[in-house]
């Protein structure tokens, strides 16, 4: 896979750096000299001098051959327009911007920019989910972040205790997934029964995660 | 009709002025508060100190209601970013964008966003002067010249 990271800040910089252990064909654009410099030291040739923003630039980085590209600099705005430009002038077929203000997330996918990172929004809603639902614990996101890996505790008295997964209702689109009892943990199926004190690893879209934690945990208070 | 007009430099300023005297209510957006000043004390309409890309921002100059959106940034992508929240979002009539970068304002005017590249004009204006040619129309400026189309 050919990839094109625009921005050789540090995500920039990690990106490319995983993306290139991974055996992927890597081209990072950075349009400031001193920065060029560095990340020319490190990686030769990947390193590309130039405003990721401007049509030349992406061409001369092999946009065209590109199978994805992923705007990453610091400026939302910039990230928009170098997603624009891959996609529109050069037909990339996947573009991921890096948005800073978690509300250009609508804005980007209005624009038709669909894939979206926003660290501000991911660490917001592991604050928001720790105030509201602290016992069920966001692990990580999948597809921009409307699946989520989450963990939850059984606490004695909880619904889901002593009972068969079968038996629960679980809400469309959740599944348990792993089952952590002491120092075991086992896949969980529809014939397992959930004890206090286990620790279920579960599958959930981002807008059932309060239906979900009913049926898990009701109205228990989590112990602290 | 109410005009936002984002950035408040030379450009940004002077058509404040020019909209707010042809009678037009007006809402000028800059990051920097001593921009404003450019406006001077006649100026009537609103300032608001923040960044055009943030919608908060956006609607506290009355964007809803605007008639017309001018983006005038010294910040190409601000200007193509606004430009299009304006006219995709918020379904403005008029909307048009500044940018200098004669590819980029070439590029987003086949996308159908409405742009000005003070870039082609002034180059043009100033090399039909020295040539002695006769002044042409701003559309002619605007068309990408085969130099630069060529550099692609």
């Amino acid at each position: 896979m050919y990839v094109i990271v625009v921005g050789g800040g540090k995500v920039g910089y990690y990106l490319a750096k995983a993306l290139r252990s991974d055996g992927q064909e890597v081209t990072l654009i950075e349009k400031l000299q001193r920065r060029f410099d560095l990340l020319q030291e490190e990686f030769g040739d990947v390193a590309f001098l130039g405003d990721g923003c401007e049509v030349r630039t992406l061409e001369q980085a092999g946009a065209p051959r590109a199978d994805l590209v992923a705007a990453v600099t610091g400026d939302d705005e910039d990230n928009l327009v170098i997603c624009q430009m891959a996609k529109r002038k050069f037909n990339v077929k996947r573009v991921i911007a890096r948005i800073n203000n978690p509300k250009n997330e609508v804005t980007f996918q209005m624009l038709g920019i669909d894939e979206t990172v926003s660290s501000t929004k991911l660490i917001y809603s592991l604050i928001e989910q720790e105030v509201e639902v602290a016992d069920v614990i966001p692990l990580t996101a999948f597809r921009k972040g409307q699946l989520e890996l989450v963990e939850v505790a059984l606490p004695e008295g909880a619904p889901s205790v002593n009972r068969r997964v079968r038996d629960l209702a679980l809400p469309a689109k959740s599944s348990l997934a792993i089952l952590v009892r002491g120092n075991d943990a086992t896949i969980i199926n529809g014939d397992t029964v959930l004890h206090a004190g286990d620790i279920i690893v579960a599958i959930t879209t981002s807008a059932i995660v309060q239906e979900f934690r009913k049926v898990m945990l009701g109205r228990v208070v989590p112990t602290p | 009709m109410h005009a936002v007009i984002l950035g408040c430099g030379r450009v940004g300023a002077t058509l404040a002025l020019m909209l707010e005297a042809a009678g037009h209510s007006v809402a000028v957006v800059d990051r920097n508060r001593e921009a404003f000043r450019r406006l001077g004390r006649a100026f009537r309409g609103k300032t608001i100190l923040g960044i055009g890309i943030d919608e908060d921002v956006l609607h506290k100059a009355g964007i809803e209601r605007a008639g017309a959106f001018a983006a005038t940034t010294s910040g190409d992508n601000s200007n193509i970013m606004s430009a299009q929240i304006a006219k995709i979002k918020y379904k403005v009539p008029r909307v048009i964008a500044r940018i200098y970068d004669p590819l980029r304002a070439e590029a987003y005017k086949e996308l159908g966003i409405d742009t000005i590249s003070p870039t082609l004009l002034g180059a043009g204006l100033c090399l039909d002067f020295i040539l002695e040619r006769p002044w042409r129309s701003v559309s002619e400026y605007q068309a990408l010249p085969e130099i630069l189309a060529h550099s692609m």
